[in-house]
């Protein structure tokens, strides 16, 4: 429903009188000012909105029904809508929001079980994690997590979800049959980002203040090797065959590759886009391919997502998707890649072949993480 | 391939945490900061005990669980400065104790003394809370790091979302002391910058009175309309630096028009309800430890330690060149929760930030405004830009 308020806001906005620039980011408020506004324009507008919205309601009910009475074959994805306090479902087939369920305050990073049977949500200011079950889209418990929960990792073997609490300087670590903490380590100011190797053995965290990649060996809970990277890391990756650990840092404008023997950085991924400032790249997260051949890195402001041959470091494509664009997510089937743009409150979805940007999806408000589970 | 295997793993073994390793690096610097006069007119703004000095001891704190990591440790050390006081003999009082760099929350004058008196030694001055242009122009210094925005980025910053917004009347009002000229000055420069008009300036005289009263409101509504009335204006900018009538303004001016400047929409480097970009971590922390909002000046010397911390881990070293070496390196950038990566202009040592725009209830914008462009930084279309500047660093 908020999205659709969102498009409706989109029509009004050319008719504010505004001297700026539109902005998509400022939709609500544009739309608030015009329904206050004794302008007859704006009021008629405003009506047709709503009706239009009604409409809209109708029909995304009836194709939410419709889909959930059909066996699910699609792919669907999950975006937690960071100040909507929701998540949106998406069939990745139809290319549709199907339905928006209302979740804990804060909903950032979000993570499905191996066997896509739960949805874990990191619901920061209520300082938990929700499960939220895949066939009822009920929430059926937590898993307790320590303050401001932000992002999180399963094991290769789906057993364990590690956590990183934003408020506390600590990783959790979570057994997710019976939902109970099975340890904690700490790190560094602000942990954020959070990676695990192929074999389960390393995990690693990034922590935003102390612009570190801490690597946590998994058995002894003991970090092993702390790598200094450019401010503000955000998001960890390992390349699938485990040769390179990469780490984005958004207001460093950087990617390091690290080599996770050596602990050292051995290569580290500049962005450069005509017209754009420096300062307005700003990389966060970041997906292989499970081949390790390309990477896609969410520069954030910059409203692109970098394409990145991983054998050379060589930028293919910029992308330019939507507005502040933060979390990525490919399709099982790798067909597509999804993108999380936070200020415009939608969903790109990119063909990973053709590398073209296919379509946008309206979700909640300031989408955050994207899941994808399979079929 | 031994021997990067050896590389790496001394590498990390120096990295870990060792409960029993070696000392660490233990890098202290001092916080020389004056007495804020208690002369506000919002009993809100009245300065605490540990003004400036709380936001450098979290930034000592995040420095140190850094340092557990490195193995270094952090110590600031306060030197608080009566009126009268000799701002050069306490800047020496940290040396003798081992600061390698100085965080000064000192008026111009004293600031240059430090500065000029430090001048053979490789340590650095932070200056965290004096706002003149002159010091980054005229009067620059190449020891001194100015980590506070100057009036002129604080007023462009206000320029740019007046524009935005297409109020480009402004009635101006400023108060009687030279600072608030300088002020008044600042955003005469701005407007002319952007594209504004100034459609009159009236000046309010200071009558040296205090500012507590049990019925001030009563007289002060009697007293504001007639100030401002005449004028056909969009807004009304206070140049108050003496907190002696801007908050006077805001609902009392004759015609229903906003206020912006040094009351209603105020432009600053921080302020307590700032969230955007992870702050709440940091106001959150502040919070926690000092029962206060964060101001900017917390703030500004929360940035200076950081910086300094950084400079520490980043050179792996306490020593004050190799600091200095790395903070005024190509290299250097600091995070500090405003959405981009602020950095130093080099020729006169100014750190680049956005200017957030707040009514002390939310952050209402935050500029550069989108549309202002520049070759380099959209930061550098704050304050003076290079080819206007007078610095000539020595």
């Amino acid at each position: 429903m908020k999205a659709i308020r969102n498009l409706g806001a989109r029509f009004l906005l050319p008719f504010t009188g505004e001297g700026g620039p539109a902005q998509p980011g400022r939709m609500r408020v544009h739309s608030r000012q015009l329904s206050d506004s004794p302008s007859s324009a704006a009021h008629s507008r405003d009506a047709f909105s709503r009706e239009w919205e009604k409409g809209r309601a109708f029909c995304s009910a009836a194709v939410a029904a419709l889909l959930l009475a059909a066996p699910a074959q699609a792919f669907t994805a999950y975006v937690s809508n960071e100040k909507g306090n929701s998540v949106t479902i998406i069939d990745t087939d139809k290319m549709e929001a199907i339905k928006t369920i209302k979740v804990g305050r804060r909903p950032r990073g979000i993570e499905i079980s191996k066997d896509n049977s739960e949805v874990y949500i990191c619901a920061g200011d209520d300082d938990t994690i929700q499960v939220l079950d895949t066939k009822t889209l009920k929430i059926t418990g937590n898993l307790p997590s320590g303050p401001d929960p932000e992002l999180m990792i399963l094991s290769p073997d789906g057993k364990t979800v590690y956590v990183s609490n934003e408020n506390d300087n600590l990783v959790t670590m979570i057994d997710t049959k019976t939902k109970r903490q099975i340890g904690d380590v700490p790190v560094g100011v602000e942990p954020e980002g959070m990676a695990v190797s192929p074999d389960g053995r390393i995990l690693v965290n990034t922590s935003e203040t102390t612009n570190m990649a801490h690597l946590i060996d998994t058995q002894t809970k003991q970090i092993i090797a702390n790598v200094l990277v450019d401010a503000r890391p955000r998001f960890a990756a390992f390349k699938p065959d485990a040769s390179e650990l990469w780490v984005s840092s958004e207001i460093g404008g950087t990617v390091a590759v690290i080599d996770p023997q050596s602990h050292k950085v051995t290569q580290k991924i500049r962005f450069e886009i005509p017209g754009l400032s420096k300062e307005a790249i700003q990389p966060i997260g970041i997906a292989f391919t499970n081949d390790g051949k390309r990477a896609f890195v969410a520069l954030g402001p910059a409203n692109r997502v970098a394409v990145i041959d991983t054998a050379t470091k060589k930028i293919e494509k910029y992308l330019l998707v939507g507005q502040r664009v933060w979390h990525l997510a490919f399709t099982p089937d790798e067909k597509y890649l999804l993108t999380a743009n936070g200020v415009s409150n939608d969903i790109s979805i990119v063909d990973a072949a053709s590398l073209k940007v296919l379509k946008s999806i309206p979700v909640g408000a300031f989408p955050w993480g994207i899941a994808v589970a399979g079929k | 391939m031994i021997k990067r295997c050896v590389i790496g793993a001394s590498v990390a073994a120096i990295l870990a945490i060792m409960p029993a390793a070696a000392e660490p690096l233990r890098v202290k610097f001092g916080v020389l900061r004056q007495q804020h006069s208690s002369e506000t007119l919002s009993i809100l703004d009245l300065p605490a005990e540990d003004d400036t000095l709380a936001g450098a001891l979290i930034g000592v704190a995040d420095d140190n669980t850094t340092g557990r990591f490195t193995n270094q440790s952090f110590e600031a050390i306060d030197e608080k400065l009566a009126p009268g006081d000799d701002a050069v003999a306490a800047a020496q009082k940290l040396l003798d104790q081992g600061a390698v760099a100085i965080l000064a929350d000192l008026p111009a004058d004293d600031l240059l003394h430090v500065a000029d008196a430090l001048k053979s030694r490789d340590t650095l001055v932070l200056n965290v809370s004096a706002a003149d242009d002159r010091l980054r122009e005229e009067d620059c210094r190449a020891n001194v790091i100015h980590v506070a925005p100057t009036r002129s980025m604080l007023t462009d910053g206000l320029a740019q979302y007046l524009v935005w917004k297409q109020w480009r009347r402004w009635l101006v009002i400023k108060g009687s002391h030279p600072q608030d000229e300088l002020l008044a000055a600042a955003y005469r420069a701005s407007a002319k910058k952007f594209g504004a008009k100034i459609v009159d300036e009236r000046v309010y005289v200071d009558t040296e009175g205090g500012r507590r009263s049990d019925s001030g409101s009563v007289q002060t509504q009697r007293l504001i309309p007639p100030l401002t009335q005449g004028a056909s204006y969009d807004v009304l900018i206070a140049a108050d630096e003496s907190e002696v009538f801007g908050n006077y303004l805001p609902y009392r001016n004759f015609d229903p028009r906003p206020v912006a400047g040094s009351a209603g929409l105020v432009p600053t480097s921080w302020d307590a309800s700032h969230e955007q970009w992870g702050a709440v971590q940091l106001q959150n922390r502040f919070r926690a430890q000092f029962h206060r909002g964060m101001n900017a000046r917390d703030h500004q010397a929360w940035v200076a330690a950081r910086m300094i911390g950084e400079a520490a881990t980043r050179a792996s070293s306490a020593d004050p060149k190799a600091l200095r070496d790395y903070l005024l390196g190509p290299e250097f950038t600091i995070a500090a929760f405003k959405g981009v990566r602020l950095s130093l202009r080099p020729w006169n040592r100014q750190l680049r930030q956005p200017i957030l725009l707040g009514d002390g209830r939310m952050i209402v914008s935050v500029s550069p405004q989108e549309g202002f462009l520049h070759q380099t930084s959209e930061l550098d279309t704050l304050g003076v830009d290079k080819p206007e500047t007078k610095c000539r660093l020595k």
